[in-house]
């Protein structure tokens, strides 16, 4: 199979030069059957490279340790989802999930794409094509998964401990489908730069494919933090990584267009910022594809370094000195159609929600290549780390956050007087009385106290939206409030759904500032021993050392520790961390020691136990005991996120713009003819 | 004033203060990451680095040198490239990759002692194959 594989591959790989070799040049203009050819090619691609994956699938669960893929991460003894998720867990294979993935996105932009914008089409095909190539022939060149080993071993190494979890079967394809599908924007963006069709047409064109990309990477973040905190036993969900980050940055900047595309799409401004960033965020997807695969920077999440890292770099390079030189010969096309108006403009709001939002991508960049540039420049190599990114963050995401409350109040073009007061006083009054609550119980600590705040101001703002849309909807249709409620989301799927991504934005700030009265002690505990700790919410844990058992499971030995757990002297159960030895089916072991966390997790507050080891035998435990405040909510803010970006996206009755324009201005109609103006 | 030009003075002080947030974070938040041999040569040419200053020293755990007193948390083991040994004491807990075996490399943070001891805040095993597994002795 595995020549098959090899053999698809390298067909995968001449179709794919070939489709864009005559997309670029041009030749299919004036002639629709090469036009056609390119379209069918880019299928072509996707057909082989399916080819490809299952043959290596077929490696896999057959257990062909031959292939050194295989044998490098599965073993005989390996649960069979590992087995087939191993697909995406190495190096190699990964590489082939992402030219498989990105080919049937290519494909499906050919096909769901509609007629108006066939001329683009073509070049959209040839940049996904250029892409795919590229991918390709890192595998090639580079790093096959089909590679064979000059013997058959016994049985395969097995996969890596820490990613035998749940949330790193669903967590690494999840952020790749968000790298790949930046993909599909970018190559519409280029296309309408070479076709010089630059109306909004390509922008409506890539609305949800930038959704899609956004989605993915959103719910591909959470997941990673999830992980992190689950497996990793640091304590907590995020260190400012360079892999971290390397995900984070192309989400910012692909935030801050579905923010500035609504500007383009409403008044016709901001096309060449608009381009930029859409470029920008591929090439950050591929920058960060480059971090985890190179080793350049130190990260306790990469890959082994190889020099994979160097394809991506070369490609970067290339793919950011094209994309600026050709933005830079259409500048003069690119002309904004009207200019600012008014600071106090929902279009400014939104300038500065996009600035930050760069400001905070372009520190988090600085920060993560730090060492590299100042050993360039100054000669010798300074880190920073979390202290730093806290420091700039922290003001900085404030401030967007405060925004998020204050862009969807102010009005388009030009916001009045009157209109400010209508609209600020309940969401001012909701942050006034966090405020004031806050204070009341105590709380002093200035960063976590305006989160607080700002975060009942956007819940504020995100309450009055509802209630007033549900307000009119009872009046003009005399509808019950939960059938106006859900109608209102369904009539403007875009505008609610964004509001519900804001509420699940809330939650992630007032979870982050949570973990601002984490509570940590080490303790090594004899049985009987016990230490105390004081939760932020004022219970007094009390965990005492039971004893340490061990046993063997499918696939491992372990040493189980448990602690008897009290609050506010009430016994409250059991945790248990392990420490596992995994072995091989001859009972040999493989990899280093692992640590299961224990966690209980809980609407206020985490407990969260490491059993770091036994002291020379005995059952007298060390432990690291952590009380985490508000966790859980990181990972509901996620779910609201990610289900306000469904809501958005959602197919089917969602209304093309044109027709939300329409919808909105009957509605807006309605609200004054309700005797209310209206600001939208 | 125009519209236009107040929005560039609100974006000049979005950029300026993420400017000045950036540089003012490097200064009091960056460390010196440097070799155990660079670590010499700037203890030589610059004596009150000694117990001062706060620096990160990446590099491998010298084999059989981990000692560890489970019961006090204490850690003690020695770092080396090659060129200059150091060792290091550390209290705290290590994560699982540090080992003995097989020549991990290491980030230690902290500061020297005048008695040529590392006192680690932190230690990182880096483990360059992190997701792959140990080669089979």
């Amino acid at each position: 199979m595995t020549l098959l594989g090899q053999f698809a591959l390298w067909a995968a790989f001449l179709i794919a030069v070939w489709c864009a070799v005559i997309a670029f040049s041009g030749r299919w203009q004036g002639r629709p059957e090469l036009a056609a050819t390119v379209t069918r090619s880019v299928y072509a691609v996707f057909g082989c490279l399916v080819v490809a994956s299952l043959a290596l699938w077929k490696g896999l669960i057959t257990h062909d340790f031959n292939i050194e893929y295989v044998a490098a991460y599965t073993s005989r003894n390996l649960p069979p989802y590992y087995i087939v998720s191993a697909f995406w867990a190495g190096q190699k294979g990964s590489l082939l999930f992402w030219a498989v993935v990105l080919s049937l996105f290519a494909s499906l932009a050919q096909l769901l794409t509609p007629r108006r914008n066939a001329d683009l089409m073509p070049y959209v095909a040839g940049v996904t094509s250029a892409v795919a190539a590229f991918f390709v022939s890192v595998m090639l060149f580079g790093a096959s998964p089909f590679e064979r080993l000059g013997y058959t071993p016994a049985d395969g190494r097995g996969l890596n401990p820490q990613l035998q979890n749940v949330g790193m079967v669903i967590h690494p394809p999840m952020l790749y489908l968000g790298y790949i599908s930046i993909t599909i924007p970018f190559a519409f963006a280029i296309a309408a730069l070479l076709s010089r069709r630059l109306d909004t047409g390509w922008i409506h064109a890539i609305r949800k494919w930038t959704l899609v990309s956004w989605l993915f990477l959103s719910i591909g973040i959470t997941l990673g933090m999830w992980w992190a905190y689950v497996e990793l036993g640091w304590g907590g969900y995020w260190a400012w990584d360079p892999v971290e980050n390397a995900s984070f940055l192309p989400w910012l900047t692909m935030t801050a267009f579905l923010h500035s595309v609504m500007i383009q799409e409403k008044r016709g401004m901001l096309k060449r910022w608009n381009l930029g960033l859409i470029v920008g965020t591929f090439l950050l997807s591929i920058f960060g594809t480059f971090i985890t695969r190179s080793g350049v920077i130190a990260s306790v999440h990469s890959f082994t370094q190889s020099n994979v890292g160097y394809f991506f770099l070369a490609f970067l390079v290339v793919a950011a000195v094209l994309s600026f030189t050709l933005l830079y010969t259409r500048w003069p096309l690119l002309e904004a159609d009207v200019q600012l108006e008014s600071m106090l403009s929902r279009e400014a709001a939104f300038l500065f929600n996009n600035l930050l939002l760069v400001g905070i991508a372009f520190s988090v960049l600085w920060g993560t290549l730090f060492p590299i540039l100042s050993e360039a420049v100054r000669g010798s190599k300074i880190t920073v780390g979390p202290p730093f990114f806290n420091r700039v963050n922290v003001p900085l995401g404030l401030l967007l956050l405060a925004l998020t409350g204050i862009g969807p109040l102010i009005a388009w073009r030009k916001a009045s007087t009157a209109n400010l007061r209508r609209q600020f006083v309940t969401p001012v009054s909701a942050g006034a009385a966090t405020l004031v609550v806050l204070l009341a119980a105590g709380v002093r600590d200035l960063y976590p106290v305006m989160t607080f705040t700002l975060a009942g101001f956007v819940a504020g703002t995100v309450l009055q939206e509802f209630y007033r849309g549900i307000r009119a909807r009872r009046r003009m249709h005399g509808e019950s409030v939960p059938v106006a409620f859900l109608r209102l989301i369904e009539r403007n799927r875009r505008r609610y759904g964004g509001y519900i991504v804001h509420v699940g934005v809330l939650i992630y700030f007032v979870a982050f500032a949570g973990m601002a009265f984490k509570v940590e002690r080490e303790a090594t505990l004899k049985p009987g021993e016990s230490v105390e700790l004081r939760s932020p919410f004022g219970h007094t844990y009390t965990f005492t050392q039971v004893g340490i058992s061990q046993y063997e499971a499918l696939n491992r030995v372990v040493s189980a520790a448990t602690v008897q757990v009290t609050v506010d002297g009430k016994p409250a159960g059991l945790l248990t961390s392990e420490k596992r030895q995994h072995v091989d089916s001859f009972k040999r072991p493989t990899f280093e020691p692992s640590t299961e966390v224990g966690i209980r997790s809980g609407l206020r507050e985490d407990l969260y136990l490491v059993f770091a080891g036994a002291v020379g035998g005995t059952e007298e435990a060390v432990y690291r005991f952590n009380i985490n405040p508000l966790v859980w909510w990181v990972w509901f803010g996620g779910f609201v996120l990610a289900f306000g970006g469904i809501v958005t996206m959602w197919p089917g009755g969602g209304p093309t713009i044109a027709r939300t324009r329409q919808a909105q201005g009957g509605y807006g109609v309605a609200l004054v003819g309700a005797g209310k103006e209206t600001d939208r | 004033m125009k519209a236009g030009h107040k929005f560039l003075l609100g974006a000049a002080l979005i950029v300026g203060s993420v400017g000045f947030l950036i540089a003012e974070g490097v200064k009091e938040t960056g460390v010196y990451f440097l070799t155990p041999a660079e670590l010499a040569a700037k203890t030589a040419s610059d004596p009150t680095f000694v117990e001062n200053v706060g620096f990160k020293v990446g590099a491998r755990v010298v084999p059989g040198s981990v000692r560890r007193d489970d019961a006090s948390r204490t850690i003690d083991f020695k770092v080396s490239d090659g060129v200059k040994t150091y060792p290091v004491t550390y209290h705290g807990l290590v994560p699982d990759t540090f080992t003995d075996a097989n020549d991990i490399e290491v980030v230690v943070e902290g500061r020297l002692g005048r008695d040529g001891v590392i006192r680690a805040t932190d230690v990182l095993a880096k483990c360059g194959s992190r997701y792959e597994a140990v080669p089979k002795a």
